[in-house]
């Protein structure tokens, strides 16, 4: 067996026994942790495929910032096993069919998608910076500069949001 | 397997490098604990330690000894696994940021060519962001751990302060990867040699990464998660022994690796000042330049060192709105402004 | 609103000037300031190898004085306890016998003498009132000990070595004070 091929399936079992652990572990803060170690793993695969930039920009972004606002916000509620609210069954059953409907799909898309997997596994480098940012910048530019403006408004939203009123009306 | 038939030399080689980093970043965090203490203590117009040893020179390690023998204790209310954890990433990523620093240029050793740094790889400044940003599990991890009011208030502190100053670090770096045009430290080294070193067209950059420095490493006046009279000591307040010793020294161990980042990207690195390395190496021989290259890195590193030390025993601490006052209203539009009037500038030049 | 005094001054605050807003300069000057102190003479000395010296009028541990050929000058006449102002001084007399002229100057002397250091606060007042010059307050520190049962001296404890055994612990326990209150 390749090098390669054994660290995918350490990441690969890492990855999921993970994800796993997300669900069913009791306290939040635990998910939270094992929601970093999934990241971590992908991280870990985008290396495999040579996609350093992506690599690293996944872990910056994801285990980085965003699950770092995930555990600020869950470590101040204090949540347990007691505060938990209790679903109704109705609901538990239409979560249950959504999701099993998304793995559906999932299954669906990937499973015609081989060839394109196995391209993706070998020495690629459109995950290099370089590569990268040419292809961002002359084939996606248009939808690049629109997701930057989404992510514009995103700010400007949060900001007013945030904005205290003036209790006082300007004179 | 054939894969590490080949590389078993090269793994050998990077191993020795490894271990000899590790072990070399270990050495001079102790010795920096003794250098802040002496240096606090002069400034004061003390002496400071000065039993142990000549001048005192053994201090680090009584201290280290103190530690591993005092007694450990981990709170019943505490989350035991978390607990555990928490100093542990502390340390492991202070380290692991060493992994991208060239230290020095290629040097030979028994006809092979041996290149000074771990992994030279092309997206090198964005791996130590990584590193860093996971930096602040070590804290948040531990302070929430510990069950203990002013353990988390110090975690959520340290949290959003780091993620703060993060944000400008990140686009005061832009500036001058746009000058530089690679993410490899290493060829930005290799361009420092040739044309001068950063600091001389990013001066502004330079200041704002070394505010951030200060603030990511949660060094006075930065230093809100530990603020001793107001929360105990912050985060690692429910820890003993060398758990409290772990995230002691990792603090040093930041500042080390710190300090080698700002020389690496602002000062030239290993580039020995007013000197052709090209003719050196042709005159003495490789390694022994190699050997000057390191020893210059090696004062500069010192000289950020003394600074961190320096600025600690002069700044009071920052109050928590004036934290982030700083760094969202001041630093962030400062870095955007310095990014701008750089792509301007070099738009300029080019055309 | 009138004052009292003429002495209130007006405090003028205003606001920050573009180069005190930059707050560098002012971080700056500090950083000048403690890189000064840095060079400059060291206020601590290296205690036990270094002392500083005493002044003439040092009161420290008390000391039950002899003559020159070793004899005791306590008369156990009790005006040193009477004096004491924090009572730290109590004692218990006893008359000399034929063959103990050498120990004892007088023919009375003191069986037992005690000082409790907890009490004592080193007025001197003791010295002042010995007519004998037999109590004088040394160049020693109190020094730390585990139990209270330790502070308190006893005669023992407080007895200056023999000058004619053991002449230069006599010299060291003296000190230097009774040589420089003379040249005063």
């Amino acid at each position: 067996m390749h090098i390669t091929e054994i660290l995918f399936w350490i990441l690969t079992a890492l990855a999921l026994f993970s994800a796993l652990m997300v669900v069913s572990s009791d306290n939040p803060v635990h998910s939270v942790l094992w929601l970093i170690l999934v990241f971590m793993a992908i991280t870990g695969h985008y290396i495999l495929m040579n996609a350093q930039f992506l690599a690293i920009v996944n872990m910056i972004v994801y285990a980085g910032a965003i699950m770092v606002l995930f555990l600020f916000v869950i470590m101040f509620m204090n949540l347990n096993k007691d505060s938990e609210p209790q679903k109704s069954v109705w609901l538990r059953l239409a979560a249950v069919v959504s999701g099993g409907s998304l793995l559906l799909i999932l299954v669906a898309a990937l499973k015609d998608n081989g060839g394109y997997i196995n391209s993706m596994k070998g020495e690629g480098s459109i995950g290099l910076i370089k590569n990268l940012g040419n292809t961002l910048f002359t084939e996606y530019v248009v939808p690049f500069e629109i997701s930057s403006i989404l992510f514009l408004s995103a700010m400007v939203g949060a900001v007013v949001l945030g904005k205290k009123e003036s209790s006082t009306p300007a004179a | 397997m054939e894969m590490l038939a080949i590389d078993l030399s090269l793994g050998l080689e990077k191993l020795l490098l490894i271990g000899g980093i590790i072990s070399f970043s270990l050495l001079v965090a102790m010795y920096t604990t003794y250098g802040e203490r002496k240096i606090a203590a002069w400034m004061q117009d003390r002496r400071g330690p000065n039993r142990a040893g000549p001048f005192g020179l053994l201090q680090p390690a009584a201290d280290g000894l103190k530690l591993f023998f005092k007694e450990e204790i981990i709170p019943l209310t505490s989350n035991r696994m978390l607990f555990v954890l928490g100093p542990a990433l502390a340390m492991i990523t202070a380290m692991l940021t060493s992994a991208v620093i060239p230290w020095g240029p290629t040097i030979e050793v028994f006809g092979r060519q041996v290149s000074l740094q771990i992994a030279d790889v092309n997206i090198g400044i964005l791996y130590i962001f990584g590193v860093v940003s996971m930096g602040v599990y070590g804290i948040m991890i531990g302070g929430w751990a510990s069950n203990n009011k002013f353990s988390l208030m110090a975690a959520v502190r340290g949290a959003s302060q780091i993620i703060s100053y993060e944000l400008a670090m990140g686009l005061s770096l832009i500036a001058l990867l746009m000058l530089t045009g690679t993410l490899s430290l290493k060829s930005i080294v290799a361009q420092q040699m040739t044309g001068g070193w950063n600091i001389i067209y990013q001066p502004l950059g330079f200041l704002i990464f070394l505010i951030c420095v200060f603030a990511e490493c949660n060094r006075t006046p930065f230093d809100l998660p530990e603020a001793e009279n107001e929360l105990n000591f912050g985060y690692h307040q429910e820890y003993s022994s060398m758990k409290l010793g772990l995230y002691l020294f990792a603090e040093y161990v930041n500042m080390f690796i710190s300090s080698a980042v700002v020389a690496t990207l602002f000062f030239g690195g290993y580039d020995i000042p007013f000197v052709d390395e090209a003719s050196l190496a042709a005159n003495i021989g490789v390694n022994a330049t190699a050997a000057l290259g390191f020893a210059a890195l090696f004062s500069k590193i010192l000289f950020f060192l003394f600074l961190f030390i320096w600025v600690r025993w002069t700044i009071p601490r920052f109050r928590y709105d004036q934290l982030m006052d700083l760094g969202w209203k001041k630093l962030i539009p400062l870095a955007l402004a310095n990014m701008l009037i750089t792509a301007v500038v070099v738009l300029w030049l080019n055309k | 609103m009138a004052t009292l005094t003429n002495r209130a001054k007006v405090l003028e605050q205003k606001p920050m000037s573009f180069m005190e807003r930059l707050y560098l300069p002012a971080i700056l000057k500090g950083m000048g300031i403690t890189l000064k102190h840095m060079f400059q003479k060291k206020a601590t000395i290296h205690y036990p190898e270094e002392k500083r010296p005493f002044s003439p009028v040092f009161r420290g541990l008390h000391v039950l004085n002899r003559d020159e050929e070793g004899r005791e000058n306590c008369t156990a006449c009790g005006l040193c306890a009477v004096a004491c102002p924090a009572e730290a001084i109590t004692m218990e007399a006893a008359e000399r016998l034929p063959n103990e002229e050498h120990l004892y100057r007088e023919e009375k002397y003191a069986a037992k003498y005690e000082i409790n250091m907890l009490r004592c606060i080193f007025c001197g007042l003791c010295e002042e009132a010995c007519p004998k010059d037999a109590i004088y307050l040394s160049e020693t520190f109190a020094p730390s000990n585990f139990t209270r049962k330790g502070f308190i001296y006893s005669k023992d404890e407080l007895l200056i070595p023999n000058p004619v055994t053991n002449k230069e612990s006599f010299e060291a326990a003296k000190g230097q004070r009774e040589q420089q209150l003379k040249n005063k």
